[in-house]
């Protein structure tokens, strides 16, 4: 049966010492561990009353074997009590609440009448607990005894003094226990106070810091049993020397000593006490640290677990597979497996592979009959596969179509994770293909990612449904596609539908040799008559491409740079394809009419021919493609010095108090973007006149139409490289009164704030350099710091939005039903699908 | 309270908060709370367990509504 119910809510509470010593199944009393044989003693740490870590052992307590046995908690009886670290503070302010004398709260009776204990509320806590402590803190007196309180000062982690004497933990225990249940009512504590000082403390089951052998057959101890030697060390001296009567100040030494190892054992990260270390000054791990942080116990190993059926390894590029595979290395091959049913269509096949055996390509590993499991081994691999049956299971290598799922860290998107088709090919890579390269923000400069092989029929259904990769062309982020041809492809594609392209059939055929096919009985073909072949016979669509200027009346089809993109009835009568069509709004549409199967056959296809047509055609760039000429290099040294001389103009207008003021900004402030105003605009005019000069070489091309780099690029490596800047400012920092030594103090030129006139190409003189390097340390910063800000905050939101889903009814709900939202992001629309409204 | 800034809120009637309630299929433990000293819902007459419509201008559908249940506080 099912229970449904609510939790209400959680309580946490202390041990009693008699609760401890109720669980306990060994007194743990001697420091040593293990006689001359190598035997735990009894009463030692290893006591084997407190479970088994040594297999064929039967535990002493329970009678388990090495896996049935838990393990069992055992105790240590302190001579003298002392804090529980993790409770100082609530011991500071209780022993400041209470009467040093009688233990009474310290209110009184009739203010106490005005709340009823078993209904309060956090604000009405927080006011008995401020009362009661001013009483204190004002050396008031008691209002049931009349005794006058005493100041109490608590230095961190764990000393209180009470005026300038040392409190010792017995009295505080004292103290502790004569404070009533019905006042802690008041305070809202469910425990007995003096629970918070330890008179004796449990010892953690062997089997939670088992100790381990090393080649040389020594023992190395865990660090929590290092550190309960330590408490246990200190325990038996303190009681020798009270035993022998030694004087009052050793005994408070060893047992601030005692103090400070069970504080350390708790937590071994406390300000204000140096950690305890190990012999090889390595701090110990205790038991506060199993459980912080990053590599702790919840984020390590329960939030994060390693799992099976997953591999990991560089990756790398191919061109030749389909965005929706994945080239698995032939070793991985081997070590994944996928459980499989025999049935009377794949059991010959399946019979192949358990004769493989395990160490052949497509082989096997295990059966699982209705006997139960058996290994393939190449001893019984013949009499496993005459007996196999249908019905049976069997786990087999992963082999070509199998599914896998693909992933590259940081997964900060869905993309980050999808569903390819396994490969099975030589060599020791993953190979994936650069189209989707994208989507996972991966390069092949050194970087790892993983496939997982889900092992069941629903998992991997899901998968394929769910995340393969041609679902995922479409991004959810903005609802336009993040897969498609990018650089290369980009480059290859313009080269092959420019205007004036021309191939033989015989060129023809060489390019789109199967890939795709071309009509019969042609001799001749343009480019553009190749690219169309890509397409379905029914296509149409007209856009405007990355290469349109936004002319004020566009020429349409007669647009003279080709940028207006025609196609009628799979027809490309006009236009250049370039980055607009390889992953933008003509892959777009070919996803929303036809399919995501036609698009992803429309990736494959394009960027193998637009591959196979730069190799044609060669495509190079240089150090000419941005040479200028003599009459261009004047044109842009005249604009940046009328930009200087506006600069100037606009620092006399300043002076003179003629400058207009942006509203909203200082009279400087206004005078710092006007000159940033002047200065951009002269180096956007700059970069005009230098476009105009280059002509249309391949650097040139690569910008226009999206396959790499930018004009702002061309431009600062040709005409001029611009103003520099350090937190959006032009540079103003250095020295007094002056950003460099080179300049006069109060040089308000251009120049002086960061400018950098010179090209990349024409060199920049020693101070621009400076500037420049002052604007790249910056920018190098910034994103260092922009991505560990960036994932924390991303790791709290997915923390916080886990579990939220969208319902059948479109409203947003987390845990338990509650309602978030009434309609997902007001609307309603996934913005993966929105491309269905807004095409046609 | 009327401001541009501020949404409009109303308090749904007893049968329109219990078409609502069935319409979603939900208790009102299960959807968003307002706190009765609420500013916006200064110059309104509300009760514990009314349920407040709230009428916004919305940047993705124009204008969305949404609901919350008036608590103590």
């Amino acid at each position: 049966m099912i229970v449904r119910k609510k939790i209400c809510r959680i309580e946490f509470g202390l041990f009693s010492s008699k609760m401890i010593r109720k669980l306990s199944a060994a007194k743990i009393y001697t420091p040593n561990t293990y006689d001359e044989d190598g035997y735990p003693i009894e009463g030692g740490l290893m006591d084997p009353r407190l479970g088994v870590i040594d297999p064929g052992i039967r535990c002493k307590t329970c009678g388990g074997r090495l896996g049935e046995c838990q393990g069992h908690f055992g105790h240590i009886e302190l001579v003298r009590p002392v804090i529980h670290v993790g409770y100082a503070r609530e011991i500071y302010l209780l022993l400041r609440a209470t009467c040093r004398k009688c233990g009474r709260l310290l209110l009184s009776e009739e203010e106490l009448k005005k709340y009823n204990p078993e209904n309060m509320t956090k604000s009405q806590f927080n006011d008995i607990w401020e009362r009661a402590i001013r009483v204190t803190d004002s050396e008031g007196s008691c209002p049931y005894c009349g005794e006058k309180q005493i100041k109490i000062k608590f230095v961190r982690p764990y000393s209180y003094y009470e005026g300038d004497d040392n409190l010792l933990v017995t009295d505080i225990k004292e103290r502790f226990e004569k404070i009533t249940d019905d006042d802690l009512k008041f305070i809202g504590i469910k425990v007995r106070p003096e629970w918070m000082i330890l008179s004796c403390i449990p010892v953690l089951p062997i089997t939670a810091r088992p100790s381990i052998t090393l080649e040389s057959s020594d023992r190395s101890e865990d660090d929590l049993t290092h550190k309960l030697v330590d408490i246990l060390r200190i325990n038996q001296r303190l009681e020798e020397n009270i035993n022998s009567g030694a004087p009052q100040l050793i005994i408070e030494d060893l047992w601030d000593l005692l103090q400070y190892h069970v504080a350390t054992y708790f937590d071994n990260g406390i300000t204000g006490i140096p950690p305890a270390r190990h012999r090889s000054g390595r701090p110990l791990k205790t038991i506060a640290q199993r459980l912080k942080g990053k590599e702790g116990r919840f984020r390590k190993n329960l939030s994060g677990k390693r799992v099976n059926f997953s591999a990991r390894t560089v990756i790398g590029p191919d061109p030749n597979i389909s965005i929706n595979e994945v080239g698995v290395p032939e070793v991985i091959a081997l070590e994944l497996t996928v459980p499989e049913e025999v049935n009377e269509r794949n059991i010959e096949d399946l019979r192949k592979c358990i004769l493989n055996g395990p160490k052949k390509h497509p082989g096997a590993v295990n059966v699982i009959t209705s006997i139960g499991r058996r290994r393939i081994l190449e001893e019984n691999k013949e009499e496993i596969a005459k007996n196999l049956q249908y019905g049976d299971i069997v786990e087999r290598h992963i082999q070509d179509g199998d599914i896998a799922i693909f992933n590259r860290q940081p997964s900060l998107h869905r993309i980050s994770m999808m569903c390819h088709y396994v490969r099975v090919l030589p060599h020791n890579t993953l190979r994936l293909n650069t189209a989707v390269c994208a989507p996972y923000n991966a390069d092949f400069d050194g970087d790892e990612m993983n496939i997982h092989i889900p092992q069941s029929e629903e998992a991997m259904a899901e998968a394929e449904i769910l995340m393969k990769v041609q679902e995922c062309i479409i991004s959810p982020r903005h609802g336009k596609p993040i897969i498609g041809g990018r650089h290369d492809h980009v480059t290859g594609v313009y080269l092959l539908t420019k205007k004036g392209v021309e191939f033989t059939r015989s060129e023809a055929l060489k390019l789109t040799q199967g890939i795709i096919k071309l009509p019969k009985g042609k001799d001749k073909f343009t480019g553009k008559e190749i690219f169309q072949e890509l397409l379905p016979r029914d296509f149409s669509i007209e856009y405007k491409g990355k290469l349109c200027k936004k002319c004020e009346k566009c020429l349409k089809e007669r647009c003279e740079i080709e940028a207006y993109v025609k196609i009628k009835n799979g027809k490309l009568l006009s236009g250049i394809i370039d980055a607009e069509g390889m992953s933008g709004k003509l892959l777009e549409k070919l996803f929303v009419k036809y399919g995501s199967d036609v698009a992803r056959e429309f990736i494959d296809n394009s960027t193998k021919l637009a591959i196979r047509v730069v190799m044609k055609f060669g495509f190079t760039i240089s150090a000419d493609d941005w040479k200028l000429s003599e009459k261009a290099r004047k044109r842009i040294d005249e604009l940046i010095e009328k930009a200087k001389l506006d600069v100037d103009k606009l620092i006399q207008e300043y002076k003179s108090g003629r400058l207009k003021i942006i509203p909203g900004k200082s009279l400087e402030e206004s005078l710092e973007d006007y000159a940033i105003m002047d200065l951009g605009n002269a180096r956007n005019l700059a970069g005009k006149a230098a476009e105009e000069d280059v002509g249309f070489n391949s650097a040139v091309i690569m910008a226009k139409t999206g396959a790499r780099g930018s004009l702002l690029n061309l431009t600062q490596m040709s005409a001029v490289v611009g103003q520099q800047a350090v937190r959006g400012k032009r540079i103003k920092r250095g020295y007094y009164g002056r950003t460099l030594p080179h300049f006069k103090k109060g040089d308000v030129s251009a120049e002086a704030n960061g400018f950098v006139t010179n090209s990349f190409s024409t060199g920049l003189t020693p101070t621009e350099y400076f500037f420049h390097s002052m604007g790249g340390r910056e920018s190098l910063v910034d994103t260092a710091i922009r991505t560990a800000r960036s994932g924390y905050m991303q790791r709290r939101l997915i923390n916080a939005l886990q579990d939220l889903k969208i319902n059948d009814d479109g409203t947003v709900r987390g845990d338990s039903n509650v309602v978030v939202q009434f309609k997902y992001g007001e609307d309603g629309i996934d913005p993966m699908k929105k491309c269905y409204l807004e095409i046609e | 309270m009327r401001h541009r800034l501020v949404p409009r809120h109303e308090v749904l009637s007893k049968e329109e908060a219990e078409k609502l309630l069935k319409f979603y299929n939900v208790t009102k433990n299960e959807i968003p709370r307002i706190k009765k000293t609420d500013p916006a819902l200064k110059d309104m007459d509300v009760k514990v367990g009314d349920i407040i419509k709230i009428t916004r201008e919305s940047p993705t559908s124009g204008v969305a509504i949404y609901y919350r249940v008036v608590i103590e506080g």
